[in-house]
């Protein structure tokens, strides 16, 4: 017979309030096994807890419930102030009293009898606690990086700064992400190759972190500390320890005729590419859907002029595998297809683009090589009009767009707005908002200066259609304060595109059962209080992948997450946790109904000798839980059809015992 | 000025909950026929969920919305404004002598072209 | 292919042509359009109004007929097209309308929008293909250049219509290309001609359907097609613009080799 103590927690007026806490300690005062009960304001205050430490000493307790708030919130203090006085930390329960019973319930007796109903339920489970000892398991020190963008790369700078090795996948064939190709910086209107090249050089040059770009990840195993992870490095056709990045094979290749993605598609480059100057690392691609030696076995030139021989046509793709302690994702975003809202008619003239692909047109390394010309007829562009949240900020019936704001396009087109009336005073520049949302250092300072000291026209309103003819657009639009409709021949029209997570990331999610919202951004695992974490351990997340963000954030964030798999990583062995399943063999019929329903792949089978009644034995296949990747889920005990599933510290029995207290 | 009862109505008929309204203003924006309307699309919307709707029923608006769907199709908040402009409109011609159009006067407005598609809908537009 | 057809009001007169062009041009395909008995006006314009039951009967009564039938029910003018396509999905997906309805027509059997509603577009797109269509072409209109308009009602409520990409759509224009033309692609053609105003503002009515049809000139249009009567009415009657609007039927059956025919 265990001996039990009861702590009902006040927890000032938040329990008190609605729940008469005295009489709730009286009556289970008289539950089987307690042999004391008592309440206090604050069970979690210093004082609490010695109240429960003393009250373990003085009546030699084997079991102690606290009637108190979420499990979440203070299960540990009092598991922790258990422990110090010697007794098994899993022998404490909690009765959530307060999300469950008193916040939701505005009558004291009411309140009152659902408390100690829960409390009882405590009591009867305690009864068949059993003490449970947390296994450990070792931690591979090295992390992996998802993803090489501004994210990625500030990430694995940090980590690889704390000593340890970092390695960064990236599917194309250079890091640097899509800040690469924006062209300045909001709100200081620093060139943003200027601050992330250096990055990027950084990132090369660092002994701790190794680079496998134009490689994905292929297949993720294992658990926290110990994932097991395959790499795949796409092959290039050319040999990157080789290519010195002299370029020559990308003048000479006669297959210039490809859509140059750096540039948004607006030029072409050849077959054999490196995507920009400072690409890293600094190695050509040969772009196989478009190479003329590998659609036709003829021309091969690019092999003839390498003064290296660094071509290989018959590159096959490598497969690289290693273990990791910590796994970061990084994938970042895209903006949307905006062809769906083509009442802005992007489809049907080259003039309307997108901020991404204005970024492009007013960058040195872009199409025009700076110049801001407008696509279809190279002239410069006199009036421009810029259309905010486009795909964002939509209904949940609208299926074209995003129910979210996307964050960054508020600063990005006054930038442009701004930059445009700095570089070009001739040109109209006008900006239909809806509500301009400008929270960030020196942000709305600079949307200001936007407006009062460049000029430009900030319209409370939408555009409604667009409609190209005789060389300009016709842009039908809103002047909601002006209660007007406005009729405006415009020279481009530039699109705030919505931004969505990476398409990668959703195959990605469930390759490493990291749970995701309905938008396909990351969820981590608190909103406010573990922000940089998958739900899944080890897993972590950083930059847009697990929403919107600018680069202000997404850096903040990319170091953050750095620091938390820095403590992963720091740590010689991971403590587990002992409330995981276990099969009993003997019940177990090996059905791999368990095995199915496990999201973390920690049930395996093995076949197992068995004696039978008549002397004879037999070999069955039986489930054997994992207790290192098992995170105590539970849903292969309810799977189990024959009963041999159960979880330590929530079994059946204790449930069903749970269950009876709550009934009588 | 509010009228709740008559605003339940049209809120009812009209199937059309203007709170979702974000008062973007591209219901206005995209309405082809603005400048023939007193009151636009987004202040239907936005007269509707105040309850200030007599002035729109007396409004020549009602007759000049083409029905087209444009703000229908283009809300990205899912409003709808156009079945609002047409719940007030019934507002207007289920009640005793409300109708807009009567069938007198259509000879005068005739063509030997005109399809009959034209009559119809502008009876079933304007009529009860 | 056997389907019931439901021509409406305006294809027993003043739009003959979109009607016997369809004809012929179905019979030419192999396509048998049995036009539904004792059809009634659909009213050429549906009725938004949750509450509106008598003026959807005439369109559940043809969507009812069409399924008794056990075939797909084809329309051909935009506005019935539209109406009975709204209607349909009225039944399908308000319990209100469709129990009242049920009880207004004293139904044996509740009609929960079973019947497939399809322009007769849709069939040449989704159920002859364009690719078939093309060849069976015998006078291709190799060279003409023309502007497909779609107007309000084909393509609204997108979500409802099912018709095409309601801001970007491609089927009138495959059409023009498996006939042998040059589709124009142009921004206006999914906005309205203000056709519904000639009646009573005739002024409105001019001044939406010239911005219409200069906008396909200005992209190079010789020709306009349509499948709507009001649309040919006003941009051919009321625009200022000079273009010809002829029904997509026409060249359809001109196409096919069989409009004299008809």
């Amino acid at each position: 017979m265990q001996r039990i103590g009861v702590f009902v927690c006040w927890c000032g007026s938040n329990i008190a309030g609605t729940v008469d806490v005295k009489q709730v300690a009286e009556m289970l005062k008289h539950e089987p096994g307690v042999v004391f009960s008592t309440d206090y304001q604050y069970m979690c205050s210093e004082s609490g807890q010695n109240l429960i430490k003393d009250a373990i000493k003085e009546y030699d307790l084997t079991g102690v419930v606290v009637c108190s708030c979420s499990p979440r919130m203070h299960e540990n203090t009092f598991r922790k102030a258990a422990a110090s006085v010697g007794l098994n930390p899993y022998m404490v329960e909690i009765a959530n009293i307060r999300e469950q019973c008193s916040w939701i319930h505005k009558d004291m007796p009411v309140g009152t009898a659902k408390a100690v109903i829960l409390g009882r339920a405590a009591v009867a489970k305690v009864h068949l606690n059993a003490p449970l000892t947390a296994g450990e398991s070792p931690v591979a020190k090295r992390a992996l990086v998802i993803g090489g963008g501004i994210a990625g790369i500030q990430t694995a700078l940090d980590i690889a700064e704390a000593g340890f090795p970092v390695d960064i996948v990236e599917k194309s064939p250079t890091i640097g992400g899509k800040m690469a190709q924006l062209d300045k910086t909001f709100p200081t209107l620093d060139c943003a190759a200027c601050i992330l090249t250096p990055k990027m050089v950084e990132a090369a040059q660092q002994e701790k972190i190794n680079i496998y770009a134009y490689s994905e990840v292929d297949s993720v195993k294992g658990f926290v500390g110990n994932f097991d992870v395959t790499i795949r490095r796409k092959a290039r056709f050319v040999k990157e320890d080789l290519c010195t990045g002299c370029g020559l094979c990308t003048e000479k290749c006669p297959m210039k005729k490809v859509p140059n993605e750096f540039n948004c598609g607006m030029d072409n480059r050849s077959a054999i590419y490196i995507p920009f100057a400072q690409a890293v690392p600094k190695v050509a691609t040969i772009d196989a859907s478009y190479c003329i030696k590998k659609k036709t076995g003829k021309c091969g030139l690019c092999s003839t002029v390498c003064g290296v021989g660094a071509i290989d046509y018959d590159q096959k793709d490598e497969f690289i595998e290693q273990k990791y302690g910590a796994i970061v994702v990084a994938t970042g975003f895209e903006p949307i297809s905006v062809e769906k809202f083509d009442e802005f008619a992007y489809s049907q003239s080259p003039d309307v683009v997108t901020s991404l692909e204005y970024e492009r047109l007013m960058n040195a390394a872009g199409p025009t090589s700076g110049t801001l010309l407008r696509p279809s007829d190279k002239q410069h562009p006199h009036t421009i009009v810029f259309v905010q949240c486009v795909g964002s900020r939509c209904d949940a019936k609208n299926e074209k767009g995003k129910q979210y704001c996307s964050k960054v396009c508020c600063m990005y087109t006054a930038k442009h707005a701004m930059l445009t009336r700095e570089k070009y005073p001739d040109t109209d520049v006008y900006v239909f908002y809806i509500d301009v949302r400008t929270p960030g250092k020196n942000f709305d300072e600079f949307y200001r200066r936007a407006v009062e000291d460049y000029g430009v026209h900030y319209i409370k309103g939408m555009v409604g259609k667009v409609v190209p003819e005789n060389g300009k657009l016709k842009v039908q639009a809103s002047d909601l304060l002006a209660n007007e409709q406005l009729h405006i021949d415009a020279d481009m029209v530039v699109l705030a595109a919505a931004i969505e997570p990476d398409k990668s990331a959703r195959p990605l999610a469930t390759m490493l059962t990291a749970s995701m919202d309905t938008n396909d951004f990351f969820t981590e695992a608190h909103p406010k209080l573990r922000p940089v974490e998958s739900p899944t351990a080890g897993v972590f997340l950083s930059g847009m992948c697990q929403g919107p963000k600018d680069i202000p954030d997404t850096v903040s964030q990319a170091s953050a997450c750095a620091a938390k798999v820095i403590g992963l990583l720091s740590k010689d062995k991971l403590t587990g946790n002992p409330c995981v399943a276990h099969s009993d063999e003997l019940l177990c019929n090996g059905c791999s109904s368990c095995e199915k329903v496990c999201p973390y792949g920690a049930i395996t089978y093995a076949d197992k000798e068995f004696r039978m009644p008549d002397r004879t034995t037999a070999v069955r296949r039986v489930a054997q839980v994992n207790p290192a990747v098992c995170q105590g889920c539970g849903a292969c005990t309810v799977a189990c059809p024959s009963g041999a599933m159960d979880l330590y510290g929530f079994s059946n029995q204790q449930i069903m015992a749970e269950v009876d207290a709550i009934c009588k | 000025m509010e009228n709740t009862n008559l605003k339940e109505r049209i809120l009812e008929i009209s199937g059309v909950n203007p709170r979702k309204c974000m008062k973007c203003g591209k219901c206005s924006a995209t309405c082809p026929n603005y400048d023939e309307m007193e009151y636009h699309p987004h202040q239907f919307v936005d007269m509707v969920e105040k309850g200030n709707i007599e002035p729109l029923m007396a409004s020549e608006s009602l007759w000049t919305c083409l029905s087209c769907f444009a703000c229908v199709e283009r809300c990205p908040r899912s409003v709808e404004p156009a079945k609002l402009i047409e719940a007030v409109r019934l507002a207007v011609i289920r009640a005793q002598g409300g109708n807009h159009l009567k069938p007198q006067d259509i000879p005068d407005k005739l063509d030997d072209e005109l399809p009959q598609q034209a009559i119809v809908s502008a009876f079933r537009k304007y009529s009860k | 292919m056997t389907y019931s057809y439901y021509p409406g009001c305006t294809l027993k007169t003043k739009a003959k042509d979109l009607d016997r062009y369809a004809r012929a041009s179905a019979a030419a395909l192999g396509i048998e359009l049995r036009e539904l008995p004792d059809w009634q006006c659909c009213g050429g314009v549906y009725p938004m109004a949750k509450d509106e039951i008598a003026t959807k009967l005439s369109s559940v009564r043809a969507l009812i007929a069409a399924r008794d039938a056990g075939t797909d029910l084809v329309t051909m003018c935009s506005a019935c097209h539209n109406v009975l396509k709204q209607v349909n999905h009225d039944m399908a997906a308000d319990e209100n309308v469709a129990a009242k309805a049920a009880n207004y027509m004293k139904l044996d059997e509740p009609y929960r929008g079973e019947t497939k509603v399809i322009h007769f577009l849709e069939l040449l797109r989704d159920e002859v293909g364009f690719d078939e269509l093309k060849k069976r072409v015998v006078k291709p209109l190799t060279g003409v250049k023309i502007a497909p308009y779609y107007g309000c009602l084909l393509l609204r409520p997108g979500r409802v219509m099912g018709f095409d990409d309601p801001e970007n759509p491609v089927v009138i224009e495959n059409f023009i290309r498996a006939l042998g033309a040059t589709p124009v692609i142009w921004a206006m053609r999914n906005e309205c001609c203000g056709g519904y105003a000639t009646l009573e503002k005739k002024e409105i009515a001019e001044k939406k359907a010239t911005a219409v049809a200069d906008n396909a000139l200005a992209n190079g249009a010789q020709l306009m097609i349509t499948a709507c009567p009001l649309c040919l009415y006003n941009l051919t009657k009321n625009a200022q613009s000079g273009l010809p609007v002829k029904y997509f039927t026409e060249l359809l059956a001109e196409a096919l080799g069989v409009k004299e025919d008809a």
